[in-house]
């Protein structure tokens, strides 16, 4: 066991796979000299040489696309889109070509590509760069989504990702690179379409993921104090999606919030509750409950923008009220 | 045309690039028969008027190269060697299609014959054929990837990015720009500033870029030896602006009334397909007979391929899902 930031964690698990198979190379802007705008790829480029850690031009689209290409010939890339907002600058290669190339060439060509981006909202850099669009590559049949919310789970998922034939969006939250955890030794990993019970609680079930996660553990340490014992399911992909996990605490508790940081309506949340609702009827109490983003471009003042995002406050109150307590 | 002597081509490869040319133009007769007749569905886009540019430039590749292109896609296949059974069977939507009855017309793919794709995504292709490009200098392997788009992708995005990304890489792409003068209904002089000279856009990315007569397969063949040698040879990328015309309208639903009669009848007269034909006569190069049989042959082959792409089984309904994901993942 070592403690390690999550930082740490996607920089081992990139250096892992550059270590052990030549064919995996990165592709990014500024990821080379620079070390990556969060300083993941930091001496990476000195080590492994800038055939393998490629800086590439201002180019969200055709980095994408060329890794697409290069992963139908049969290399492994991993490109870095710097961050999310980014990506619609790629959605094209993303959606119409990463997603789509196996189906539509009937099972004749696989795009194994990994993208690395970097999603959500609270460090204060405006509407621009605060937005969280991991829900929306989860509507993308041929997509996987991976949203990892602490050090051992991005370790062990890209692990994984590594393994895939087809195309991963994996998703890193701004606010998590310095937070730190506890990750196994030796090589563990943490297969896709995993949930993962984060606290244990009989009342009532969050369903959350990514920097979420944190906020409402801060939340149900708030409400234990209180009496009421919230269980954390952290989904950690979106895209394979376990239910069996959340549906299977939700009977327990007969009742589910779900709490995501993206604007409420057309959020992911709303698919979360939708199946919620069908798969455990039954078992509710109550309706299923929501805290998402407010419906607003990310604020730049950090009293606006913190209102403009769930916080512990909020998911407590939701809660209470959910509880009618 | 004169580059027969340079390039060296034998009367039965002469024959041999006619074939194919006259393929295309009848494989997309029988499309326009068969859509008509209900058994093929969507979009149509046929490659009639622009058969020198697909034959004559593939001609130049070897096997192992990589074929990208845009969704007028029919003309490159059949260049590139895939059946025009498992095309055929596409366009009917049939499981032994080159894409598994998946695609359609505007997706063929078949990776047998390395042809990477027909992409529907207007300059989409161009990052891939980039990648593709990359992947092959990446392992130091001896293979370049032939890209094609209309003149319509270098208005997009995608088309910016890529050339500047492959030049600032020195990648093996050779990027061909069909510059059949419009996009569905939009003269390119109504949309493209360089227009007139579109080869000369390559210039601003460090790029060479040449021109080349569509409609002459010897031609393109000729331009293309040379840029094949070149690009093969490490020297980065290139790009080929070839005129040419689509005879018909930008899909099958397009009578194409917004064209002047004049421009019309001017490129009927360059027609690649009989003024090939008329070549080879007049050269000696091919008999009247030797042109008729490859007639006859053609005649059969289209036949043989609406045989099998009509009696060929529909995909099953419980593999919907298949091809979604790797088998065994969700
Ligand atoms: C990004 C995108 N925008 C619009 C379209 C619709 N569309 C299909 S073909 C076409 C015209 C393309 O013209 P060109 O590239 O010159 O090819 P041509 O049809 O002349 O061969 C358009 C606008 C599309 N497929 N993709
Ligand atoms: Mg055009």
């Amino acid at each position: 066991m070592a403690i390690i930031s999550y930082r740490e964690a996607v920089s081992q698990a990139l250096r892992e796979a550059l270590e052990e198979d030549h064919r995996f190379f990165l592709m990014g802007e500024d990821i080379g000299p620079y070390g990556g705008s969060f300083a993941v790829t930091r001496g990476f480029w000195e080590e492994f040489g800038p055939e393998r850690v490629k800086d590439s031009p201002l180019s969200e689209s055709a980095i994408v696309g060329a890794g697409v290409g290069a992963a139908m010939a049969g290399l492994r890339p991993m490109v870095e889109i710097m961050t999310i907002n980014f990506s619609l600058l790629a959605i094209d290669q993303i959606v119409n070509h990463a997603a789509k190339i196996r189906y539509m060439s009937g099972g004749q060509f696989s795009v194994p590509l990994c993208i690395r981006t970097v999603t959500g909202a609270g460090a204060s850099v405006g509407a621009t760069h605060s937005q969280s669009f991991e829900g929306w590559y989860a509507s993308v049949p041929g997509l996987h989504v991976v949203v990892p919310s602490t050090p051992k789970d991005a370790l062990g998922l890209f692990r994984s990702c590594r393994e895939l034939m087809d195309p991963v969006i994996f998703v890193e939250h701004i606010l998590l690179y310095g937070a730190r955890g506890e990750v196994p030794d030796g090589p563990f990993k943490i297969p896709l379409g995993q949930a993962e019970v984060k606290r244990l609680g009989r009342d009532v079930t969050i369903v959350t993921f990514s920097r979420m996660v944190h906020v409402c553990l801060a939340a149900a340490e708030q409400l234990a104090v209180e009496g009421i014992q919230v269980e954390v399911v952290d989904l950690r992909t979106l895209r394979p999606l376990d239910m069996e996990t959340v549906v299977h605490s939700v009977r327990k508790t007969r009742h589910a919030l779900v709490v995501e940081e993206a604007p409420k309506q057309g959020g992911f949340g709303a698919e979360i509750a939708s199946q919620v609702q069908h798969l455990a009827f039954d078992y509710l109490d109550g309706p299923v409950e929501r805290v998402a983003g407010e419906e607003v471009p990310i604020p730049y003042s950090m009293p606006l923008e913190r209102l403009a995002i769930p916080d512990p406050e909020r998911v407590a109150r939701a809660i209470r009220a959910q509880l009618g307590r | 045309m004169t580059a027969i002597d340079r390039q060296r081509l034998s009367k039965n490869q002469l024959l041999g690039l006619y074939r194919q040319m006259h393929l295309i133009r009848e494989f997309e007769r029988e499309c326009e028969r068969q859509y008509t007749r209900g058994h093929i569905k969507g979009f149509l886009h046929v490659y009639s008027g622009e058969e020198a540019i697909a034959v004559g430039a593939i001609s130049t590749l070897e096997p192992q190269d990589y074929v990208v292109t845009h969704y007028r896609d029919h003309g490159h296949a059949l260049a590139r060697g895939v059946s025009s059974k498992d095309i055929m069977a596409e366009l009917f939507g049939k499981a032994t299609g080159c894409s598994k009855g998946r695609g359609g017309s505007m997706h063929l793919f078949d990776a047998s014959k390395n042809f990477m794709g027909g992409y529907a995504i207007v300059g989409g292709q161009l990052p891939v054929a980039t990648g593709l490009a990359l992947a092959s200098q990446y392992r130091g392997e001896n293979r370049i990837a032939l890209c094609f788009m209309g003149d319509g992708a270098l208005n997009e995005g995608e088309f910016h990015e890529a050339m500047n990304l492959a030049a600032i890489w020195k990648l093996p792409v050779i990027f061909f720009c069909e510059n059949n003068l419009y996009g569905m209904g939009a003269p390119a002089s109504t949309t493209l500033i360089m227009h007139q000279e579109i080869y000369r856009m390559a210039a601003a990315y460090g790029i060479p870029g040449a021109e080349v007569d569509g409609n002459d397969v010897l031609a393109v063949r000729e331009l293309m030896l040379e840029v094949v040698q070149r690009v093969r040879g490490g020297q980065g990328p290139y790009f080929i602006e070839a005129k040419t015309y689509r005879l018909r309208g930008h899909s099958i639903a397009d009578p194409a009334n917004y064209r002047p009669p004049e421009e019309v009848s001017y490129w009927q007269s360059r027609d690649p397909v009989p003024r090939f034909k008329e070549w080879l006569l007049a050269e000696g190069q091919a008999s009247q007979a030797e042109i008729d049989q490859v007639g006859a042959s053609v005649e059969q082959e289209i036949v043989a391929a609406a045989q099998f792409a009509e009696s060929s089984p529909f995909p099953q309904p419980q593999d919907l899902h298949k091809w979604v994901y790797e088998e065994g993942q969700a």
